[in-house]
């Protein structure tokens, strides 16, 4: 069992800390109120969204950014508990670019 | 030190010496890489808390662990540093045994 | 927003909306359609979380620093402190404040996520969740606190926390000097948040 790549205390290489602020965009906002949202009606714990990320596949992991994760892990725990599956979500995205245009 | 007052639980006290163990199991583990066969001592007894390796798989987190502040020097870990700099964290006890001699 | 890549990937903050960022549309909808949250649960936390900012944190402080009791109140009980002062901490499970002081540091730091404590400072800012803090701050706290323009000497002594836990950690920094009869008010301007995470030291008084 190999150290998890979410466990990254200590680990050279890293370089200066980018401190430019950032205002969250709109789908940022929205990942993180539908996240607070499952957890405040108990439909997830933060644990199950922490034990997801680090169950991703390592190189996601690093090029995801923040909120991309979290998106990555809510989809992965509501799909684990048959809340949603992967087939209605691309379905429900293709609809989008029906009705929208592909971005 | 915030909430003076230490729990009144757990087989560790303040001041007691620990060290952390190496596990090496899958799972949902809270405890560092960077932290495990290191030696340090008892900070504070933060309380009982549920088991986040058992909640994260949607499991109750029963029984609960007693949480400990673990204070090491940071010499100790990263063996370059000979100031007198603390690294603390915040560990369960089934992850701690008391230090040897 | 720049998307700079380093030679150990993207360690710069990308916000653009992405394929994968895409999908929380399609989430949110599904959720919705099916009754398992409602509008109204996203826009409650979303107003729970605009109402969260440092500025609550440099409340605490700023009485913390004129208030010698209340300041032994807020390290003892720091819910029970923010609840005195109208601040809602009850979703903190375990609150500890740091007290620095002249010989001794703190700085805070999740290695393993980027636990923060939220319902005191709101979202935590980029730099705190990427990868080169993470790393770095547990093992080179100096060289971190150096680049927030913080230079410590030896003898002061830095205590770096890794909240693996649900302990939510703040820091109360120490009061500027220079800033006898203050308000309360003025005093909060010099607490920024990077001084309650710990990575520099709060803004000096500026002399009259």
């Amino acid at each position: 069992m190999a150290r998890g790549h979410h466990d990254v205390g200590g680990l050279p290489g890293a370089g200066p800390i980018d401190q430019t602020e950032y205002q969250l965009s709109d789908w940022e906002v929205l990942a993180d109120a539908v996240n607070q949202a499952l957890g405040a009606k108990g439909i997830k714990r933060t644990d199950e969204m922490r034990r997801a990320r680090e169950e991703m596949d390592s190189a996601a992991y690093r090029d995801m950014t923040y909120y991309e994760r979290w998106i990555a892990s809510i989809e992965a725990i509501l799909i684990e508990k048959n809340i949603l599956t992967k087939d209605e979500i691309d379905r429900k995205l293709r609809e989008f670019d029906a009705k929208w245009g592909e971005p | 030190m915030g909430r003076t007052l230490n729990a009144e639980v757990g087989k560790f006290k303040p001041g007691d010496r620990v060290t952390v163990k190496f596990e090496d199991r899958p799972g949902h583990l809270r405890t560092p890489w960077y932290i495990r066969g290191k030696t340090g001592w008892i900070e504070r007894v933060h309380g009982e808390f549920l088991n986040p390796e058992s909640l994260a798989y949607g499991r109750d987190g029963l029984p609960k662990k007693t949480l400990y502040l673990v204070a090491f020097n940071q010499s100790d870990i990263w063996g370059r540093t000979n100031n007198a700099d603390k690294l603390l964290v915040d560990i369960y006890e089934h992850w701690l045994d008391p230090a040897g001699n | 927003m720049t998307t700079a890549t380093t030679e150990h990937g993207h360690d710069h903050p990308k916000h653009e909306l992405s394929p994968c960022a895409r999908r929380i549309y399609a989430i949110r909808d599904l959720l919705l359609e099916k009754g398992v949250i409602t509008e109204k649960d996203i826009q409650c936390q979303i107003d729970y979380q605009e109402a969260r900012s440092p500025a609550n944190g440099a409340k605490l402080v700023a009485r913390a620093w004129v208030d010698a009791a209340f300041k032994e109140r807020f390290v003892a009980d720091p819910k029970a402190a923010c609840a005195e002062m109208g601040i809602d901490a009850s979703a903190i499970n375990e609150f500890v404040v740091l007290e620095n002081t002249e010989r001794v540091r703190h700085m805070v730091v999740c290695t393993l996520c980027s636990c923060y404590p939220r319902p005191i400072l709101g979202r935590p800012p980029d730099w705190y969740k990427s990868f080169n803090y993470r790393q770095r701050s547990v093992a080179d706290p100096r060289g971190v606190m150096r680049e927030f323009g913080l230079e410590l000497p030896d003898d002061v002594e830095v205590r770096v926390h890794d909240s693996t836990a649900d302990i939510r950690y703040l820091v109360l920094p120490v009061r500027p000097a220079g800033t006898e009869g203050w308000s309360e008010a003025d005093l909060a301007k010099l607490v920024t948040r990077d001084s309650m995470i710990g990575v520099m030291d709060p803004l000096p008084a500026i002399p009259e």
